[in-house]
């Protein structure tokens, strides 16, 4: 007699089948087909908003899917929560972390576990773990705490924390995206390693170019649906996938008009400031940007990028030098005093500083310009021309949302991008500080912030780009300064910059001696 | 493939029930859901109260009645209630006000407290001689019990903005203060005969009441409803408009949503916070003020049975909309009112904790869509 057997692949460690996912006014997922070989990296590519996390949400156990069915290891599943789904050999690391921030590393790895029961021979856990990471090139020390680590580290000890729960299958929703393009570079070492392991890895991205270099195989997925699946990486190439992406051709052709000389704008005389820890940041930071000029900085992140952005805008005291703009004073003043000079910032927490998440989508917009007619009068705030100032600036920007009375916590990182541009341009800027303006953003909204940012370059403003993605800043900027522990350590014309030689200062590969207090900036040329 | 035994394995087996409760972050609450969880909570929690009452051997569904009767049905408790939820709108206004900008003010018993003692003062230190009219003793009294309360509350203010102080803290500890101090005028300098109580106010210290014009409207005999809920009612309609429709309410809503966006917008959040507590603790003192001149006409020591208390579960329940404060007073204020009847008259007490509890864990349904499932084996 015959039966019927579905035999399992066994080189597959997932597979999903036509998976559905609803949400009110969504679908996520609407029948998506997704398989995991074992001992690969399968990138998951797709714009913000293409049901990527959600999909692999469903995987792990956080979503129940509406339709569909999953696989793990040739067995059928139903995974009612992660814990679920790390007892099959499951874990994902999420973008943002869930770790006990005043805690050990041993203790966050432990966290959850029935054993130890009693925390008393911690020690013995801060070995298994240091040598657990030590197997995986994950140096951490077990003994730090949370608060201590960088973001880099943290990543890893949300690796660790699967590996110990004997994860052989980890899904990473974009991991690169808080990363230092070094410590990316370090997670993908660490990442070849456990392969060749035989660990499975799910690698969510919209970032082509780590696609192309991690990945063996990527499935492509927009509004919902695959569109390309499962293919391997070498059949590839960036264009076609950007394309299977957007579903258009993504010609970014940044069209830029010669830099014509402004007068000065911001000038910045030593200036010196202390980070939150207080400890130096800033060590004697002095440039010049005129008007209609972009000048990119250019650092590895936590070199004193998040701090010169304060100082301008005034939420962070110098504590020696002088920040003008257009001949005023704004240094050690207020936010206010800042934002009366029209010194417009697009911070790099949007979500956190940029917006009141819980407030309309109005109420965020006229942040900037509560105090002016025709939003306010006196006192008095007139809601109808709140509600005129904020549709026009939502058309103009084409900020995607049902009504501006929409909580802004509902928008999708690019749409509150827009926002944030919408508002600050608004401002009619004499000095825009853009902080990572385009980080976590996907290929079509980074072209609109881009093109923003040019706008507002040819209509005269000064701006200041911080940035960590070098080929954002040399598509952008006129000039590149390149910071380094709080210091200039070159500053570049952008058309004839050799990228080679910003990337070794970035590093700190030019300084030939230890840096003292007091050096005066090495200005190149 | 191969699935290798993990490192750790659950020592042992949770207890698996047939089905599960699964819960999911909603990605947008409709309009309407924040009022029907309300009333659900409430209806919830007097079916809860009910199982209790019929536990101990009552008939829930004549208490109910009872309550209602005795708080609703006839225009003389109609008007008990009010009274009842005057102090308890003004409170209660002040414990939102400060809440929207998450300032967490657990003082506007004291600062009623101080209110009260503000007001007396006018007429008790005096400041106005014996005999003079309403038209300028009642509006002083005003000034003095909403400038005593807006002190009282501003030192909470201060500290946390100057000096980063818990305001839980230091507003919970000011309403002990408070309330000895009323203690020492009403046993010392202002005792009446000893007694802990003061002399009663002259008639010109007192605030209209409906009964006074029972000679002109017979149907107004007896019903001590007074102006102070007119003030309630005013405030509502000024907090209403100063949270949405005034610069300073915009910079509340936004400093209570996120501090440093409210920095990054180039507000003064210190400022601000000195301002609220000010104008938080002023509305309680004005309740206190309405207490004094409107009720008691005097000043006592058991001049407040936890209004300023009651005035943070009325602010939450009211979702701190100052509309929903008015309402909310007043369905406490009848539950307050209900207490005198029923025998024990802690029951009151019991409906108001457990209708606090449901509204608390109704916040699960607002924020979450919960879906019952059936495990499979």
């Amino acid at each position: 007699m015959t039966l019927e057997l579905v035999i399992p692949d066994p080189r597959l460690a997932v597979e999903m089948r036509g998976i559905v996912r609803r949400f009110p006014g969504v679908v996520a997922n609407d029948g998506v087909d997704f398989d995991l070989r074992v001992g690969e990296v399968h990138a998951l590519l797709g714009e913000n908003g293409a049901g990527k996390s959600t999909l692999m949400n469903v995987l792990d156990g956080l979503y129940r899917p509406d339709a569909g069915e999953i696989m793990v290891g040739g067995q059928p599943v139903e995974f009612r929560s992660p814990r679920d789904a790390i007892a099959a050999g499951l874990g994902m690391v999420h973008q943002h972390f869930a770790l006990v921030p005043t805690q050990t590393v041993t203790e966050n790895v432990l966290i959850g576990l029935d054993r130890p029961r009693f925390r008393i021979d911690i020690g013995r856990y801060d070995d298994e773990v240091a040598e657990l990471a030590a197997r995986h090139g994950l140096g951490v020390d077990p003994r730090a705490r949370i608060w201590q680590l960088s973001v880099g580290e943290q990543q890893r000890v949300e690796i660790l924390k699967m590996l110990y729960r004997g994860a052989r299958i980890l899904i990473l929703d974009e991991p690169t995206a808080v990363l230092a393009p070094q410590e990316a570079q370090d997670l993908f070492r660490t990442l070849r390693s456990m392969v060749a392991d035989g660990t499975s890895v799910v690698f969510i991205s919209h970032k082509l170019g780590e696609v192309a270099q991690i990945a063996d195989r990527v499935t492509v997925m927009r509004r919902g649906k695959v569109t390309a699946s499962g293919i391997p990486i070498s059949e590839t190439t960036t264009a076609g996938l950007a394309r299977l992406m957007i579903g258009r051709d993504v010609v970014e052709t940044i069209e830029r008009t010669p830099f014509d000389t402004g007068p000065v704008v911001l000038s910045m005389r030593d200036v010196e400031a202390e980070s939150d820890r207080g400890l130096p940041a800033l060590r004697g930071i002095s440039l010049e940007v005129r008007a209609g000029e972009i000048l990119g900085v250019a650092g590895v992140a936590g070199n004193g990028q998040s701090e010169l952005a304060q100082v301008l805008t005034g939420l962070r005291h110098c504590s020696r030098g002088s920040v003008t703009v257009n001949g005023v004073e704004v240094g050690n003043r207020t936010p206010r005093d800042a934002i009366n000079e029209h010194v417009a910032h697009v911070p790099e927490d949007r979500t956190g500083v940029g917006s009141a998440p819980n407030l309309s989508i109005a109420d965020n917009l006229i942040m900037k310009s509560y105090r002016e007619a025709p939003v306010s009068r006196h006192w008095s705030i007139d809601t109808g021309a709140v509600r005129r100032f904020a549709n026009r600036l939502r058309e103009t920007y084409s900020i995607a949302a049902p009504s501006v009375e929409t909580e802004t916590r509902l928008l999708s990182g690019g749409n509150l991008q827009r926002l944030i541009l919408a508002r600050e341009i608004a401002s009619e800027p004499r000095l825009m500080v853009a902080v990572q303006p385009t980080r976590g953003l996907d290929v079509g909204a980074i072209v609109t912030v881009h093109r923003l940012l040019l706008d507002q370059r040819q209509a005269g403003s000064a701006t200041i780009l911080i940035s960590e993605d070098l080929d954002e800043i040399l598509a952008l900027a006129d000039r590149v300064a390149v910071i380094y522990e709080g210091r200039l350590v070159g500053l570049f014309d952008a058309a004839d910059a050799d990228v080679a030689e910003i990337g070794l200062r970035m590093t700190g590969g030019m300084a030939s001696r230890p840096p003292e207090p007091g050096d005066a900036p090495r200005i190149v040329p | 493939m191969t699935t290798s035994a993990p490192a750790h394995q659950p020592d042992r087996k949770p207890v698996r029930l047939p089905w599960a409760i699964l819960l999911e972050r909603r990605l947008e609450i409709p309009r309407w859901l924040p009022v029907a969880t309300t009333i659900g909570a409430v209806v919830v929690a007097l079916v809860i109260s009910g199982v209790i009452l019929w536990f101990a051997g009552g008939d829930p569904i004549a208490i109910f009645i009872h309550i209602v009767r005795s708080s609703f049905g006839s225009l003389g408790v109609l008007s008990d209630t009010l009274v009842m939820a005057t102090p308890l709108i003004l409170t209660g206004l002040a414990c939102a006000l400060a809440f929207r900008m998450r300032l967490w003010n657990i003082g506007a018993e004291g600062q009623f407290l101080m209110g009260a003692w503000g007001a007396s003062a006018v007429v008790l230190i005096p400041i106005v001689p014996a005999g003079t009219p309403s038209i300028i003793t009642i509006p002083l009294m005003m000034a003095g019990g909403m400038a005593a309360g807006g002190v009282y509350g501003a030192i909470p203010g201060i500290l946390k903005a100057f000096r980063g102080v818990n305001e839980i803290i230091v507003t919970l500890m000011l309403n002990y203060i408070a309330a000895l101090w009323i203690a020492y005028w009403v046993f010392g300098p202002w005792s009446e005969a000893g007694f802990q109580l003061t002399a009663q106010f002259p008639k010109e210290a007192w605030l209209p009441r409906l009964s006074d014009y029972s000679s002109a409207v017979p149907a107004f005999s007896g019903l001590t409803v007074h102006l102070g809920l007119i003030f309630g009612l005013v405030a509502a309609m000024l907090v209403r408009f100063l949270l949405f429709r005034s610069r300073s309410g915009y910079e509340i809503r936004l400093i209570g949503d996120s501090p440093r966006a409210a920095r990054y917008a180039g507000i003064n959040v210190a400022r601000n916070t000195v301002i609220v507590f000010a104008l938080s603790g002023a509305l309680a003192g004005l309740a206190g003020m309405s207490e004094v001149s409107g009720v008691v006409h005097r000043l006592q020591q058991a001049i407040s049975p936890g209004y300023g208390f009651t005035a943070i579960i009325v602010a939450y329940i009211a979702k701190l909309h100052p509309y929903g404060v008015v309402v909310a007073s007043i369905a406490f204020g009848a539950l307050i009112l209900a207490g005198r009847e029923i025998q024990p008259s802690g029951i009151p007490a019991m409906i108001q904790g457990i209708i606090l509890f449901c509204l608390i864990a109704s916040e699960v349904v607002l924020r979450y869509r919960v879906r019952l499932e059936r495990r499979m084996a």
